[in-house]
């Protein structure tokens, strides 16, 4: 009988004290990478500055990301006129298909969906590079060849993951409303002066910068998350996969939450 | 020279080095002997600064490089050259690229010289030709040469080699051997090695440490170390299960 009745008081226990652990870990994480972002940007002040590594991550992370970013562009301003054009129809406010579509992409799915590409592609890529070099211990090797592993690997890849988005960003926003803009005319034989005007009446250059300010947030967040997450791996061939998949997650997940408050605080 | 003094480092609640003490003269091959999972990595990333002691002191030539700032230990560094067990070369670069890191990096020589001299390094450690293939086109014991002349590039004063032999066939692990022997000979340096394998330790040291619950348990020349009568060396260098040391899960 006292079971029965102490049966939920344990459950509760348990559930608080695993609450409890996981805030503390989270905790511990966070401090962990502000502890790393701080001695990056000591380490990208001082010099000798890494200009050779840092145009290696440029290309790594922007040139090749530019494909996937150019189609997840043009379908998500396809979609996107698709939609607002049908729904919109049925109070007959068709016209106002270019603003919404200019307005989502600069200010919303332009950064975002650029920042989730690029956390899948390049974060994974830094995680595991990173992650591979740990456990081979060729970032040991680098400190004993007197050369500051932050310097070398995180500083490049930080500062291309920070300029990098923004640069993706502006192109996502250009093909966006294009796409938009083929659908609306083309396909559904609006009319194209109109898709223009109703583009430019409305949209801000406040809403394309505010969109590119967010961008830089997210690169320099998938940079030192996914670093992080490479840079302290252990444990073997699990352990990179752990770290690879840690990078994206945590990194998906902060470009949504710090997406909310960033739009919340630019976009008053 | 290099002294170890008093040198505690726990990882949680694991004691990994619990009061090891160990003096190295210059010029000296010293090899570090013990069990795996004895702590000897954790005392050679010591000697290096990769890890830093919970107390105690890790003196080179009288300078704490535990109380180092980072300037610092990255100038101190420069004077080392480091063996990895699995040859740690940068995957991403050219064999001759691995060699002459340094060279580059601090050196800021030229690539065409930096070139020049990781080939003649390479040819130091008996290979040729290799200057302008990837790591992994290398076997093992390649590697492991590379990996040498990668440590040696800059001309150190020290040399610390991590299980310099393992995962090797024994007749590259002997070749392995003479090269580090040659090392010395040539480029007189200090080196600290850290191994399992006796014949090797015997082979390449002037003195042998043998490293046990986290201290230095003996210490002397190789033959001191054949002779002793310490129960724990003994059954170490005569490789039997059966004695003071336990092997967890296995009852003898």
């Amino acid at each position: 009988m006292a079971n029965i009745l102490l049966k939920p008081v344990e459950l509760l226990g348990r559930s608080v004290t695993l609450f409890w652990r996981t805030f503390v870990l989270f905790t511990a994480e966070l401090g962990s990478i502000m502890l790393l972002l701080c001695s990056t940007i000591k380490q990208l002040i001082l010099p000798p500055f890494e200009l050779k590594n840092t145009f290696k991550q440029v290309v790594e992370i922007g040139i090749k990301s530019l494909p996937v970013v150019l189609i997840t562009a043009v379908f998500t301003g396809m979609v996107l006129a698709l939609q607002s054009y049908t729904g919109f129809k049925r109070f007959n406010a068709e016209v106002m298909v270019g603003t919404v579509v200019a307005l989502s992409i600069t200010r919303e799915l332009g950064p975002v969906l650029t920042g989730l590409i690029v956390a899948g592609r390049a974060g994974a890529a830094m995680a595991a590079e990173l992650g591979t070099m740990r456990v081979t211990e060729q970032i040991d090797a680098l400190e004993t060849l007197a050369t500051n592993p932050v310097k070398y690997l995180i500083v490049p890849r930080f500062i291309a993951g920070t300029i990098i988005l923004p640069s993706l960003t502006v192109i996502a926003d250009i093909i966006g409303i294009i796409g938009g803009f083929f659908v609306t005319v083309n396909l559904l034989g609006a009319n194209s002066s109109v898709y223009w005007r109703r583009t430019w009446d409305y949209l801000e250059t406040s809403d394309i910068y505010n969109g590119l300010i967010k961008a830089c947030f997210f690169g320099a967040s998938i940079a030192i998350i996914s670093c992080y997450k490479g840079f302290y791996t252990s444990g073997g061939a699990e352990g990179v996969g752990k770290a690879t998949t840690g990078a994206v997650v945590l990194s998906s997940m902060t470009i949504l939450i710090s997406d909310y408050f960033l739009s919340a605080w630019l976009f008053k | 020279m290099i002294e170890l003094i008093d040198l505690h480092k726990s990882f949680g609640r694991n004691q990994v080095l619990r009061g090891a003490n160990l003096k190295v003269e210059k010029g000296e091959s010293m090899v570090v002997i013990g069990g795996s999972g004895s702590g000897k990595s954790v005392l050679i990333k010591h000697i290096i600064g990769t890890l830093k002691p919970d107390s105690g002191s890790v003196l080179i030539d009288g300078v704490d490089i535990a109380k180092m700032s980072e300037n610092e230990l990255y100038e101190t560094r420069k004077r080392f050259g480091m063996l990895f067990q699995m040859a740690a070369l940068f995957d991403s670069m050219k064999v001759w690229e691995n060699v002459a890191f340094a060279l580059m990096r601090h050196g800021k020589l030229k690539e065409k010289d930096a070139k020049e001299i990781a080939s003649e390094k390479l040819r130091m450690v008996g290979l040729m030709g290799v200057e302008d293939l990837m790591p992994s086109e290398l076997s093992g014991g390649m590697k492991k040469r590379v990996g040498l002349a990668r440590a040696i590039a800059h001309s150190p004063e020290i040399l610390l080699y991590d299980e310099p032999t393992t995962g090797l066939d024994p007749i590259m692990a002997d070749a392995i051997n003479d090269l580090i022997i040659d090392m010395k000979q040539k480029l007189s340096v200090t080196s600290v090695a850290i191994t399992h394998d006796m014949h090797s330790a015997y082979k390449i040291a002037d003195r042998i440490a043998m490293l046990y619950e986290g201290r230095i348990v003996a210490a002397g020349t190789p033959d001191e170390i054949k002779n002793t009568d310490n129960a724990i060396v003994r059954q170490f260098i005569t490789g039997s299960a059966v004695g003071p040391i336990k092997i967890e899960g296995v009852t003898a």
